[in-house]
């Protein structure tokens, strides 16, 4: 049975769920591995466990987050050596997509990324050109790299669990050799709110929104969604640069995807059109993001999504 | 370019990579047997003015080309890649370099970064590249891995989504933005860096800047310019390959409405009909 090595990096006190979705895509490939990065917690070793990994690796070194890219590149090389893996199988966040790409050339393996599925026989199926295409791709190599979209497929734990032991992987001494330093690091503060590339519901303002998120952070709240923005909101500094969508910022495939004060231009829309459900709320009729729209509301969000975020707190109560 | 024997020179050469690509404003499509991108109307990469003016602002405040300084436009792709490289040179670029050669068509990022790898050690024979600047990520395929790759072949350090930079001798200093964290990155040159839509503001060419780039030379390169054995490039030498391409239908607009006081509540009713709340 093909092994397939799973990368988490930096596990923290809990898998998350894109974590989880990566052990269930393992398992319908072979016979899942896990190679982490950083302290393994008791919780965390229980669920991969629970979800059927059949080995862990963890590096001998444990300054790889002081780097970038390159040295953790080097140490999933070696735990693709040592496991026998065919199939590697990362996150697809930028990091994630950066460690794939190097490991690539240190394997001489194919790369695939923005990957939402992947059959028995290891065709990937993503989806291109901002999610107007979707293609089947395969690696011509003996080993390929897979890096899998958040929210691609329901997670389920293993029918049968494991409790594997952890097996050190040697670090090539060369690995930090030429790799950038992190010198610094400034913790953004967290909002509470999920993950924006891995929530279920995204709310998101624009222009319109005129400085002020506090309706869509209400909204936000009352739906258990991540905040997001155009890039004319984050460029005016009313929130932060890490919430824009679009081509130069986050792509995301929520469940539902509420869009306030946005118009629509094309490179917003390249990052978040493969939502299952788009929401708009702009005043201007003409607005592009109506061609896009599932329901869409001409009207002003300082009145619609107040009103939405009332009448969602009520429906709650009365349950 | 490897480590060695590196030493600081007091001038700075540097290559940046420029791509074109369909303009966003037109459709794009995968066409032929082998589901690229269909390239024939396109433009300057937005995202690369940001590196080119990067590399612009760091030889200016170091003398500009007077005092030595080079920025080279670098473009691999077909006959239409030509006029990235004319951009560049308009907007500022001292020379420019097209990397141009059938068998490059059909190139996965493996087999890109390769040819670009070579191409990037044959302009460093002479003296030796300091910086490789690139855009960050377009959106279409699987270019975003060039960068890293590019490093990985090069064995360079890579400093990538990069929304500020700082030289200061051979040391450079960055600042990279991620999901959680904001991160302060050093490497020492040579190096690549990839830079953000956030960095700077680029400039755009001006009539002075047009007239100039008619007397700025284009180098064009072939694989055997830079010893690149055609085989390991191409559809041929790629690792991956693509085998079914289906165009999405285009989502259509659904139900629209006009407030008329109560959208709100229509918004949560349609809300609970999806089974979204
Ligand atoms: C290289 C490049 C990369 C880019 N990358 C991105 C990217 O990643 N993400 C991105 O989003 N953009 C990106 N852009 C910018 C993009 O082209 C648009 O300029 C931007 O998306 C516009 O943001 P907006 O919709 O918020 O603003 P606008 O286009 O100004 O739209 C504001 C909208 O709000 C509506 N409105 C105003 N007041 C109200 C109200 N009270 N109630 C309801 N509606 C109201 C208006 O009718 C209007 O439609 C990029 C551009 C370039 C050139």
């Amino acid at each position: 049975m093909a092994k397939v090595l799973v990368f988490i990096d930096t596990p923290g006190p809990a898998l998350k769920k894109s974590s989880l979705e990566l052990l269930t895509i393992a398992r319908s490939l072979g016979e899942p591995a896990v190679a982490f990065n950083g302290e393994l917690h008791d919780d965390v070793a229980a669920a991969l466990g629970e979800y059927g990994a059949q080995a862990l690796y963890r590096p001998s070194a444990n300054d790889l987050d002081d780097y970038l890219v390159g040295p953790k590149a080097s140490y999933l090389a070696a735990a693709v050596q040592s496991s026998g893996a065919t199939i590697v199988l990362a996150e697809n966040s930028a990091e994630g997509k950066e460690i794939a790409a190097r490991l690539g050339i240190k394997l001489g393996a194919g790369v695939i990324t923005d990957v939402v599925a992947v059959d028995p026989d290891g065709t990937a199926h993503k989806s291109v050109l901002a999610g107007s295409y979707m293609t089947t791709a395969r690696a011509t190599t003996p080993v390929a790299v897979l890096t899998v979209k958040a929210n691609s497929i329901t997670p389920e734990p293993a029918t049968t669990g494991t409790a594997p032991q952890a097996a050190t992987i040697e670090v090539p001494e060369t690995a930090n050799a030429a790799s950038a330093r992190i010198t610094a690091r400034n913790e953004k503060t967290a909002s509470g709110r999920p993950e924006l590339s891995e929530a279920r519901i995204v709310v998101a303002g624009g222009r319109g929104v005129d400085g002020d998120f506090g309706p869509l952070e209400d909204l936000a709240d009352a739906l258990g969604a991540a905040i997001g923005a155009s890039r004319a909101a984050t460029d005016a500094g009313w929130i932060g640069h890490d919430a824009q969508i679009g081509q130069t910022g986050k792509t995301v495939s929520p469940q539902l995807y509420i869009s306030a004060g946005i118009s629509g231009a094309i490179q917003q829309k390249a990052g978040m059109q493969t939502a299952k459900v788009i929401v708009a709320v702009n005043k201007d009729a003409e607005s592009p993001v109506f061609e896009i729209a599932d329901f869409g509301i001409v009207g002003d969000l300082f009145r619609v999504l107040p009103q939405a975020t009332e009448e969602i707190k009520k429906r709650k109560a009365d349950r | 370019m490897e480590g060695c024997c590196y030493t600081v020179e007091e001038t700075l050469k540097i290559i940046v990579l420029v791509k074109h690509v369909p303009d966003a404003q037109f459709d794009r499509h995968l066409s032929g047997g082998d589901k690229t991108t269909d390239r024939s109307e396109s433009i300057l990469s937005e995202l690369d003015e940001y590196a080119l003016e990067a590399a612009l602002q760091l030889i200016e405040a170091r003398g500009g080309e007077a005092a030595g300084n080079k920025v080279i436009a670098l473009s691999m792709g077909p006959a239409g890649a030509v006029n990235a490289v004319k951009k560049s040179l308009q907007i500022g670029a001292t020379e420019g370099v097209h990397l141009s050669d059938d068998a490059l068509a059909g190139s996965d990022a493996a087999a890109t970064s390769l040819a670009l790898a070579a191409a990037i050690r044959h302009l460093g024979a002479d003296a030796p590249v300091d910086l490789v600047l690139t855009g960050m990520a377009s959106t279409e395929g699987e270019t975003s891995l060039v960068p890293a790759q590019l490093a990985e072949r090069l064995g360079l350090p890579q400093v990538t989504f990069a929304s500020s930079l700082e030289l200061d001798g051979g040391k450079l200093t960055a600042r990279r933005d991620g999901d959680s964290h904001a991160d302060t990155v050093e490497a020492t040159l040579p190096a690549l860096v990839s830079v953000t839509d956030q960095i700077n503001d680029p400039r755009y060419p001006n009539f002075k800047g047009i007239m100039a780039a008619k007397k700025k030379s284009i180098t064009t390169l072939t694989l055997a310019d830079i010893g690149v054995d055609p085989g390991l490039v191409g559809l041929a030498g790629s690792w991956t390959a693509v085998e079914t391409a289906e165009a999405r239908p285009p989502r259509t607009a659904g139900t629209i409405i006009t407030d008329e006081g109560d959208a709100g509540i229509k918004l949560v009713e349609f809300l609970a009909a999806q089974k979204l709340l």
